[in-house]
């Protein structure tokens, strides 16, 4: 229904377009998550420098090379930020725009991808099969045969509705994560048609078991489970999937949700299926983590021609490549004392002072670094000031941030936009600086990345203000203090240190660019073992594959059996406690009031208590001593006398009678069988105590 | 080959009552007129696998078995039957023999298996990758089809297993028999973890021939008292527990989970590329002896398509195998068919214009009345049919007399049999000795029949 609107509106727009539709593409410009907080408060993610280019640039630049002719850009958060780069940017002028054309679609009101995409349905721009991807997405994959499988099968099945692009990416085995710093995602894939059949993301860790539905099974033969595929959050994707996030209006996020949906709810019997690609690089900037790494594959040249000496992607001028892997634009002025180490970057207007030492970093423009400073594994942006006698280890400084002379920074801290840091200063690890305060409100569970002019976000009085007058207290404590939102960065410092709370800082750690320490990992190998253990135990007490399943020749046996043979088991053993009791001198009427709630619970009927009830006496009968059969015999009818009253509770009927007698005989011929010879002598005495009528 | 094989042959299998009776045990069923057991041990023989355990429930089955076994294979074999009590379980039929058990590992057959599969493949699989366990999968049976059986039903049917493998197919990775076929199904993320894709298949089925390492399998039948069957417990469990063998527990702390840790990273970055390089560094941080061993391998070997491999567990697959044993894989039944595709001994008698179809067997000494007709069905020794019978896909065991004008269809008809005139029986099964008066109709599918009905 959806799809043929767009089709038909689309169609009168523009009849001669109905023989070949362009290839479009939507381009989400907003990660609606809150992983790049603080930096995302002012800034899109998508135009956060990715070595010194707008991720975005990345994007788009890909989506031009595979012939993707139009773009919608859709952005939300800080829409005016991209809005005014994009219309700078080469994308939209018009010789470079000869077939590649794009366009912003703007919403302020969207949350979600899932918004995002309703937005673009009522907007009826989609006229065919399109791509849709994260304006976060670092690839050079070739989608000519994706897209052509895609179509294939659209011809034969029009319910494949989607084409994932996955990749070959292991997981390490202790930390459960790849090295994009995201968690591993089981899927399952049909072999064959490479079909979509099972999606698990955010895998529950304790959870050490992945269940698959009966039916899954049940309708497929085969079926291969991954976990060494990364999820490059490229689709293709046919119009349905538009109209489908209209239909079911609380679809979100586009996995979580969308993909789970249509696996689980098996909507319309819609289909998803995947595309592995081998050689090529695609990969999602998500986290810290995978802002490093991804960093560092562009450096080593994996993203080619993506890479920073190639001229593209609107920078302004060509970094040259020296040994080493050592890119270096034109106008850097370098102390001769200073070293630029491997594999580093360094922007244009960069002054570097003597005795400074900068490896495997990323430097921005016009960026001041003062003497006898070491950098490592750090991102430092544009105009970044840096005083002499620094250190920095795999930081994130954003744009202007002025660090004063001695400020360390730990592994993992992020500064952000015009944080200024006092002298001397020691930045713990792990931290967040912003001269924004943390919001108090903390989104629970959709992150949204709401900081545009319309959130009330950032409505404290004068940033700077209120940072200076808290810089009048003491510098001392320095650690993060749960609770108080602000803390000082130093005299003359400018920012407040973002709190995290105890359960975030537990998981900073994961998805930080500095490495995971080593004493996190072994932590977590040794967590992980004491798992395994505990799975064990828990595998062997619940008999996971029928160990209590009694299986004579091998032959299927239903399970149903073993499990009602161990009620009736149990409940004979509580009967028999409670008359243990009575026996010991509890109150008869209260040893009848156990018995029928026991009677309930297990639910059994009367003629079981009464079975159970007399299996009791009998065995506390045997259980007197005697030393030949009369006795025994003497000593039985006393108890049977004794406890009539009590067994006649249970005896209203023949059918209990009746269960009585089967028990005897039960009794006598496996349990006790003492009574054997007594056999006829007990059930006279039976139906003369009027407990069974013979 | 430093093998022991134990046959395990089962008693009087509940399932097939009413083809089994004390005179004739599960593993005597004939199958195209020979008892079912000759086929494994036929094929033990022809791997030269010789020194047998034939592990039979209950003592007068084991007299039976075992009789019949010293009186067919004599000087071929060297056989033991052990009597075990019913009931007991795979699992417990095999802690009764262990103490027979010597060979370094040792083969369990499940005594209704009919296959050609050699043994021998199986076993050398489980040494190539020094395995704990290896088990021979096959496709599952079609079962059911007759004339007009349409295919893709009767596929449905078949769901024995849930088994997961590696990407090579050689080590088995996630197993789920019985009951738990029908549930979710629950994969254990560790071991995915390790092989990094896992195939899980529902289309093979386990065929009851385990090669074991028996140190290992000593001390799992010790260790778990609780376990009752090698299939639904010991196969499972030691799959299970692959990655963190509890067969020996490590007790040195920290440094040992350490390097069992290392070793399953180890594990898991060069079992994709290399099982058999896995085996050997394995076999390296094991320092060759069992007890320092954290991992264990598991592994299978599944029969190609071409390869026939049924289990004679119940009545419907009785049937099957006797259809296929003379027809589609009639290689297995070791007699030499005639040019219409069947097989009439000799000294079995026809009547004028009687008819005996291709896919047939008629043993000795049987005899058949005038205008009879007989289809894809197996007639055993010393019968007397009359005129105007009707046998299609269809056993008839040893000396049943049937009566003239009677229809038999996809019915099982028992040893000693007597059916009276004009009886129609469909899909029935009917017990040894039974006398089935006159014009009896019977179009049920009847399991079988009991008393007060003769």
């Amino acid at each position: 229904m959806g799809p043929k609107k767009v089709a038909r509106s689309a169609s009168s727009d523009d009849p001669e377009e109905l023989a070949r539709v362009p290839l479009q593409a939507v381009l989400l410009a907003d990660s609606f998550a809150t992983k790049f907080r603080p930096i995302t408060l002012e800034r899109p993610k998508v135009l956060l420098p990715l070595v010194n280019v707008p991720m975005i640039e990345y994007t788009l630049a890909w989506l031009e090379s595979v012939g993707v002719e139009e773009v919608f850009v859709f952005c939300c958060a800080h829409s005016n930020q991209v809005k005014d780069y994009l219309n700078k940017s080469q994308w939209t002028k018009p010789p470079s725009s000869f077939s590649f054309s794009v366009s912003t679609i703007e919403s302020h009101d969207a949350i979600s991808a899932g918004d995002a995409l309703r937005v673009i349905y009522n907007r009826s721009v989609i006229r065919g099969d399109f791509i849709l991807v994260s304006g976060d997405t670092v690839s050079n994959m070739d989608l000519t045969q994706a897209l052509e499988e895609h179509k294939d099968r659209r011809k034969k099945d029009p319910l494949a509705v989607m084409t994932m692009v996955i990749k070959h990416a292991k997981p390490s085995s202790t930390t459960l994560q790849t090295r994009l710093g995201t968690d591993e995602i089981i899927m399952g894939i049909h072999p064959e048609t490479k079909e979509l059949l099972y999606y698990e993301d955010k895998a529950d860790h304790l959870q050490r078991v992945i269940l698959l539905d009966k039916t899954l099974l049940m309708e497929n033969p085969a079926l291969r489970l991954h976990n060494d595929k990364q999820d490059c959050f490229i689709d293709i994707c046919s119009p349905e999937v538009l109209s489908l996030f209209t239909d079911n209006f609380d679809y979100q996020h586009l996995r979580r949700h969308f993909v789970k949906g249509l696996l689980v709810d098996d909507i319309m019997g819609y289909k998803i299926f995947t595309y592995e690609t081998h050689a090529s690089y695609a990969a999602r900037v998500e986290n810290f983590r995978s802002y490093d790494t991804i960093s560092k594959d562009i450096i080593q040249r994996w993203t080619y021609p993506f890479v920073p000496d190639v001229q593209y992607l609107g920078i302004g001028y060509q970094a040259k490549l020296e040994r080493q892997g050592i890119y270096r634009a034109p106008d850097v002025i370098l102390s001769r004392s200073a070293h630029v180490g491997a594999f580093s970057f360094v922007g244009n207007g960069t002054t570097i002072g003597d005795h400074s030492h900068i490896s495997t970093s990323v430097i921005g423009q016009r960026c001041v670094i003062g003497k006898n400073v070491v950098i490592e594994s750090s991102y430092i942006w544009d105009n970044v000031t840096i005083e002499d006698g620094c250190k920095l280890s795999h930081a994130l400084v954003c744009d202007g941030v002025h660090l004063r002379a001695g400020v360390i920074l730990e592994s993992g801290v992020i500064l952000s936009f015009k944080v200024e840091v006092g002298q001397k200063l020691v930045i713990p690890a792990y931290s967040k600086v912003s001269v924004l305060p943390q919001p108090c409100k903390q989104d629970s569970d959709e992150e949204l990345e709401y900081a545009d002019a319309t959130s009330g976000v950032i409505e404290s009085p004068s940033i700077t203000s209120v940072a200076n007058a808290r810089n009048q207290d003491l510098l001392s404590d320095m650690l993060d203090v749960p609770g108080s939102d602000a803390n000082k960065v130093g005299i003359s410092g400018v920012g407040y240190i973002w709190s995290v709370s105890e359960a975030e800082h537990d998981e900073e750690w994961r998805f930080s660019i500095a490495p995971i320490p080593k004493e996190k990992l072994e932590k977590f190998s040794h967590s992980a073992h004491d798992d395994n253990d505990e799975v064990n135990h828990d595998e062997s007490s619940i008999p996971a594959s029928g160990e209590l399943i009694p299986d004579s020749d091998g032959t299927d046996f239903d399970g149903g059996v073993g499990e009602d043979y161990r009620d009736s088991a149990d409940f004979e053993n509580e009967v028999e406690a409670t008359f243990r009791r009575a026996l010991a001198g509890v109150d008869v009427q209260n040893v009848i009031l156990e018995i029928s709630s026991l009677r309930l619970s297990y639910n059994m009927s009367h003629a079981d208590c009464a079975g159970a009830l007399f299996y009791a006496i009998m065995k506390s009968a045997s259980d007197i001593s005697y030393s030949n059969n009369t006795e025994l015999s003497a000593n039985t009818k006393m108890e049977i006398n004794k406890w009539k009253n009590l067994l006649k509770n249970y005896i209203k009927s023949q059918d209990e009678e009746i269960e009585v007698i089967m028990k005897f005989e039960e009794i006598c011929l496996e349990t006790i069988r003492e009574f054997r010879p007594l056999f006829t002598d007990v059930s006279m005495w039976l139906a003369q105590t009027s407990i069974a009528s013979g | 080959m430093d093998f022991q094989v134990v046959v395990l042959a089962g008693g009087a299998s509940k399932n097939l009552t009413p083809l089994v009776s004390e005179e004739i045990p599960k593993a005597l069923l004939p199958v195209a007129n020979r008892p079912v057991l000759s086929y494994v041990l036929e094929l033990l023989e022809s791997s030269n696998l010789k020194d047998l355990i034939v592990v039979v429930e209950g003592s007068d089955a084991a007299l039976r078995v075992g009789g019949w076994i010293s009186g067919a294979y004599v000087d071929r074999l060297h056989v033991e039957v052990a009597a075990v009590p019913e009931d007991i379980g795979t699992a417990g039929a095999l802690r009764a023999v262990a103490h027979h058990l010597t060979a370094s590992d040792i083969l369990v057959v499940s005594g209704d298996l009919v296959t050609d599969v050699p043994p021998g493949v199986v076993a050398a699989t489980h040494r190539r990758h020094g395995a704990v366990v290896t088990a021979l999968l096959c496709d599952t049976p079609i079962s059911g089809i007759s004339e007009t059986g349409s295919k893709d039903k009767a596929k449905k049917l078949g769901r024995y297993n849930i088994v997961g493998l590696d990407p090579t197919r050689q080590f088995l990775l996630l197993i789920a028999s019985g009951a738990e076929v029908e549930k979710d199904t629950r994969v254990q993320k560790s071991i995915l973890g390790a092989v990094g894709q896992m195939e899980i298949r529902a289309d093979l089925m386990d065929a009851h021939m385990y090669a074991l390492k028996r140190s290992v399998l000593q001390e799992v039948l010790d260790q778990k008292d609780s376990f009752h069957s090698i299939r639904q417990d010991v196969l499972p469990y030691l799959v299970r527990s692959q990655l963190r063998s509890e067969v020996a527990k490590i007790e040195e702390g920290w440094n040992t989970t350490i390097t069992s840790k290392t070793n399953l990273i180890w594990l898991s970055q060069h079992r994709e590329i290399a099982p058999s390089a896995f085996h050997n560094g394995h076999e390296l941080d094991a320092n060759g002896s069992l007890s320092a061993q954290s991992t264990h391998k598991c592994c299978a070997y599944i029969a190609g398509k071409n390869k026939y491999c049924a289990r004679l567990n119940s009545i419907q697959a009785f049937i099957d195998i006797n259809r296929d044993v003379v027809g589609e894989a009639s290689h297995l039944s070791g007699y030499s068919f005639s040019a219409q595709n069947n097989v009439v001994h000799p000294s079995a008698e026809l009547g004028s214009k009687t008819t005996v179809g291709p896919q047939c067997m008629l043993a000795e000494g049987s005899k058949l009345g005038d205008k009879c007709s007989v289809k894809r069905s197996v007639i055993g020794r010393h019968c007397r049919i009359g005129s105007n019978v009707k046998i299609v896909n269809s056993v008839v065991m040893n000396h049943v007399t049937i009566e003239d004008g009677c229809l038999v269809q996809g019915s099982i008809i028992c040893s000693n049999v007597h059916l009276q005139e004009r009886c129609v029986l469909k899909d029935c099964q009917v017990a040894a000795l039974w006398k089935v008066p006159q014009s009896w109709r019977l179009k049920f599918k009847l399991s079988y029949l009991l008393s007060g009905f003769v």
